[in-house]
């Protein structure tokens, strides 16, 4: 049985029932997670997950039925439940949805990936594992250190009533470990390459290698240790600098998430917001200095990102679009039902879903700074610093439910003197307004320091979904920033 | 819905393919819908039927997991052999234990009472529009516009292993969430029960319309430290953080914040917590990731952290280490997360005592003795910024409101908050009736409305 085949019990009953369009995505996925603690295995686990969804658009409103059970009867039902559900939506609404047209495609595309992970040996992942922790428990304090590997194989074939016929795989890996050390009063934490699970990005196992984990791993743990002997960050306004990592969460938070469109539209305001951007700022705020340049671009061009595929989950294919163009607001992220809310005629190619138990919603592709265009490295940087404070790894993060107020923790920071680093400080934090924080950045380093971050895990939707996206960037300076209120009254 | 008899089934076809010492199976199945609104329109309405299967297996004192949802043959022999194939990979683990027995799973604690209505189970798509059209109603009377959630699930759990262990839980549930947006100011609402006949739509859009009016033109207000009337939702959010700190294994890997503090005094005298999963608006199964029966677990007495939960393999790690004589009482109590894992355990059926009930108060009680003050609705996007001292961000959200000489004044614009939960939990004036409180960054809990002193406002959004 093939899988357009299945699709096609499920386009045929929504449309006998009364659908005027519908869709079917079939996902196939399969994931492998494993992870050390202090010398041990601290879990090991595969898992594999099929089933369909099916939306549909029915007396001019929305439904979704999903199941994993791909037997014809299962199926067949699940469609017909999902029309049923659109007609009970269309009892309370205010507008029949409309969707901006798009060319129907019979497409394949999948993810470069040079070593599979899967057919890896598991020996061999776990002595890697056991190798990184062996070098941060070497530092004398370190308490707890924590390793993590995961693998995820996701495939999926998309069919609407319209003709498309789409069939993507992509590799998605990722790793990462964190050092802990109790002292005193104080706990802290040093992670590598990047906080909360590492660094992930659609590709093989090849990432691995180009990490150096096992190389970075007695820093961290020094770092970790260290420090408890550091001065805390102080409070007051600082001129600061925040490592591409950190950069990579400042930019999902304040820029990716308030451009989603149907954040904007309302959409997510019993949840997870709305957003400062309303519509009549498009192409007239300022969002940040003349250096700030934003794009949401999920082509393969831009890099092996999370947030990149060849087509979403509506079936339209990836596209590059300006967000801030020399600090003036220039996009959102649209779908094919958002586009026209904006004057657009096509989808902005933003619409993703978690697996085929869920609906795709506007999620984040690849929102990426761009690198400065004048060569500058991140000595050089440092070097036309006089006074401020280098900040390196997100430990906290928070931002109101507009995407104004934020404050940032970071795991570790250092005092820049006369163009150098100086002291190491624990605890830096730092809050501002979005457009005021972003018009403050005077200065970013160039392409050789530019990073593809990946998060894995973005939250939104009801029910709760997550998604991987992907951000840029690159070390940058930004100036009169206020630091330190997060211990401020404490 | 997955039933005891298909459980076994499964369980059996599991065994056929197990070479395993010991064999566990963790199987799940139900069917979940949530119809969601905004701007007074449904604009997403969603079902599912699923099933999942996750195998665990112990070799030679190795353990790994693997999960499918498909359940054919070939699917499930796979799903054993790569739990298998896992397992043999690792170097054997002297602390694991064998798989807990049905004599080890323990006996339920009286009282659990049943959380499955037929009536839930039976709400169809039409029944859920109807009552959002209710909340729609309101909205428009107003001169606001809705947005929110009405979810309900029907779902079964079952835990077997080759060792003679048979767990079955069968649950309904129900949540509605309303927010309430006006042109500079909102409300909102949630409430949810097993039995969807506990919610009343139209009464939380009420509550959270009016919230909304009352907030509108919201003036700003300094930061600072202010004596804050958090309701109950914002409770639960805020003290969520800290009860993935109250397990063994926490301790263990010296993560926690009661690092060197269980048996000290740590909140004031009047806070007292339970992990109690049989407490009537508890939920949840009976019995934790092994099986095995969850106790009641007096957490906090008066302020001093009295007892932790263990997990069966961390109370027997724990009981072989310095710690054991540092940590009172040592036994597993039924709270451990499904093996393998890094955390252990942790309370997940929390119940605060609220205090004396001569000395509860309601929230406008509370409103009444506030010289001056701000009451919370509810928190967001709260985050640790601290983890020894359990120093929290977030902002406040939905509803917050200046309080002067006894009475609300006004809506004022949303604060940022950094504030320690050992200082917060110390400086606890007044308590009110505990409730079943539901939030949107811990679990569900019951909790009472708190009045708080020199709460720390550190910064002040724009709306």
């Amino acid at each position: 049985m093939s899988m357009k085949e299945i699709a096609s019990w499920a386009l045929n009953v929504a449309n006998l029932r009364g659908a005027s369009y519908a869709d079917v995505r079939i996902v196939d996925e399969r994931a492998r997670s494993l992870a050390t603690k202090n010398g041990k295995v601290g879990s090991a686990s595969d898992g594999e997950s099929l089933g369909a969804g099916v939306r549909v658009i029915a007396d001019g409103a929305w439904g979704f039925a999903a199941t994993d059970d791909l037997k014809r009867e299962s199926v067949e039902g699940t469609a017909a439940k999902a029309v049923a559900i659109a007609k009970a939506s269309a009892r309370v609404k205010q507008y029949d949805v409309r969707l901006a047209p798009e060319k129907a495609v019979t497409d394949e595309w999948a993810t470069p990936c040079r070593v599979d992970p899967f057919t890896l040996s598991v020996e061999d992942h776990l002595a890697l594992l056991l190798r990184i922790d062996s070098e941060l428990r070497a530092v004398k304090g370190v308490t707890l250190a924590e390793t993590g590997l995961s693998f995820r194989r996701y495939e999926q074939w998309f069919y609407s009533s319209e003709g498309a016929d789409i069939h993507q795989t992509k590799y998605i890996t990722g790793a990462g470990y964190a050092a802990y050390s109790f002292a005193g009063t104080e706990i802290s934490k040093r992670s590598y390459p990047n906080s909360f699970g590492g660094q992930y990005q659609n590709k093989g196992y090849e990432l691995i290698d180009e990490l150096k984990l096992v190389e970075n791993a007695r820093r961290i743990g020094e770092e970790a240790v260290a420090l408890h002997q550091a001065p805390q960050c102080p409070e007051g306004k600082f001129t600061i600098v925040l490592d591409s990592s950190q950069l990579g969460l400042q930019i999902h938070e304040s820029v990716g998430h308030p451009i989603e469109l149907d954040r904007v539209l309302g959409m997510e305001a019993n949840f997870a917001g709305t957003s400062f951007l309303t519509l009549e700022k498009l192409r007239t705020l300022r969002y940040g200095s003349d250096l700030v340049n934003v794009v949401a671009d999920a082509t393969p061009a831009h890099g092996p990102g999370l947030g990149t595929f060849a087509y979403d989950d509506e079936g339209v294919p990836a596209q590059c679009t300006p967000i801030i163009s020399n600090g003036r607001f220039t996009g959102y992220l649209s779908s094919r039902e958002t586009a026209h809310s904006i004057g657009e005629t096509r989808s902005g190619a933003t619409m993703r879903a978690e697996g085929w138990n869920r609906i795709p919603l506007i999620r984040m592709t690849n929102i990426s700074i761009l690198p400065g265009e004048k060569p500058l490295s991140f000595e050089q940087l440092l070097a036309s610093t006089e006074d401020g404070i280098y900040m390196q790894t997100n430990r906290s993060w928070s931002i109101d439910d507009k995407r104004y107020q934020f404050q940032f923790g970071c795991e570790i920071g250092w005092e820049i003197k006369g163009g150098k680093l100086g002291r190491m400080m624990k605890n830096p934090s730092y809050s501002g307004i979005t457009t005021e924080f972003w018009n403050s950045m005077d200065a970013i380093c160039s392409r050789d320091e530019w990073t593809l971050w990946g998060t894995p895990n973005c939250g939104k939707g009801q029910p709760m979904q997550t998604m991987g996206t992907g951000h840029g960037a690159s070390p940058a300076r930004f100036r009169a920033v206020r630091v330190g209120s997060a211990y401020k009254g404490t | 819905m997955l039933t005891a008899d298909q459980a076994r089934e499964l369980f059996a076809r599991v065994l056929k393919h197990s070479h395993a010492d010991e064999t566990e199976v963790i199987l799940s199945g139900g069917a979940h819908a949530l119809t969601r609104f905004a701007n007074n329109t449904i604009h997403q309405n969603v079902a599912e039927e699923s099933a999942a299967l996750s195998v665990r297996v112990v070799v030679g004192g190795r353990t790994a997991r693997a999960s499918t949802n498909k359940l054919d043959e070939e699917s499930i022999r796979r799903t054993v052999a790569a739990a298998e194939a896992l397992a043999k990979v690792q170097a054997p683990d002297a602390d694991l234990l064998p798989m807990a027995t049905a004599a080890e799973a323990g006996a339920a604690p009286d009282g659990a009472p049943s959380r499955y209505f037929d009536e839930t189970a039976a709400i169809t798509p039409e029944d859920r529009a109807q009552a959002v059209r209710s909340i729609v109603e309101v909205a428009s009377k107003n001169k606001l516009t809705a947005a929110g959630i009405y979810s309900t699930s029907a779902e079964a759990e079952a835990i077997l292993n080759s060792r003679g262990l048979e767990q079955f839980h069968q649950q309904t549930s129900s949540e509605i969430s309303i927010t309430m947006l006006g042109g500079d100011s909102s409300g909102w609402q949630k409430a949810n029960s097993p039995d969807a006949r506990n919610l009343d739509a139209a009464s939380l859009a009420e509550t959270a319309a009016r919230k909304a009016r009352e907030s509108a033109a919201p003036r700003e207000l300094a930061p600072g430290k202010y004596t804050v009337i958090l309701e109950p939702a914002a409770v639960l959010d805020l003290v969520g953080f800290m009860f993935w700190d109250f397990g063994g294994q926490a301790l263990l890997d010296q993560r926690s914040f009661l690092n060197d503090r269980v048996g000290k005094k740590i909140f004031g005298e009047d806070i007292t917590i339970w992990d109690d999963v049989t407490h009537a608006w508890q939920s949840g199964a009976p019995f934790d990731g092994e099986g095995v029966c969850r106790q009641r677990v007096k957490l906090v007495e008066n302020g001093v952290v009295k007892r932790l939960v263990y997990a069966r393999g961390t109370a027997a790690k724990i009981k072989q280490s310095e710690l054991a004589a540092k940590l009172g009482e040592v036994a597993a109590t039924g709270h451990g997360f499904p093996l393998p894992n890094e955390m252990g355990e942790a309370p997940m059926n929390v119940v605060f005592e609220g205090g004396p009930a001569a000395s509860r108060r309601t929230v406008e009680q509370m409103i009444a003795s506030t010289e001056r003050g701000v009451l919370v609705t509810r928190l967001w996007y709260i985050r640790e910024v601290d983890p020894y001292e359990k120093i929290l961000t977030g902002m406040t959200r939905d509803g917050t409101f200046a309080i002067e000489n006894g009475k609300l004044r006004h809506g004022i614009r949303n604060f940022r908050f950094n504030q320690s939960l050992l200082h917060m939990l110390s400086s606890v004036e007044a308590m009110g009736e505990p409730v079943r409180a539901s939030g949107e960054e811990s679990f569900d809990m019951v909790v009472p409305a708190m009045q708080v002193k020199d709460f720390n406002f550190t910064e002040v959004t724009k709306f």
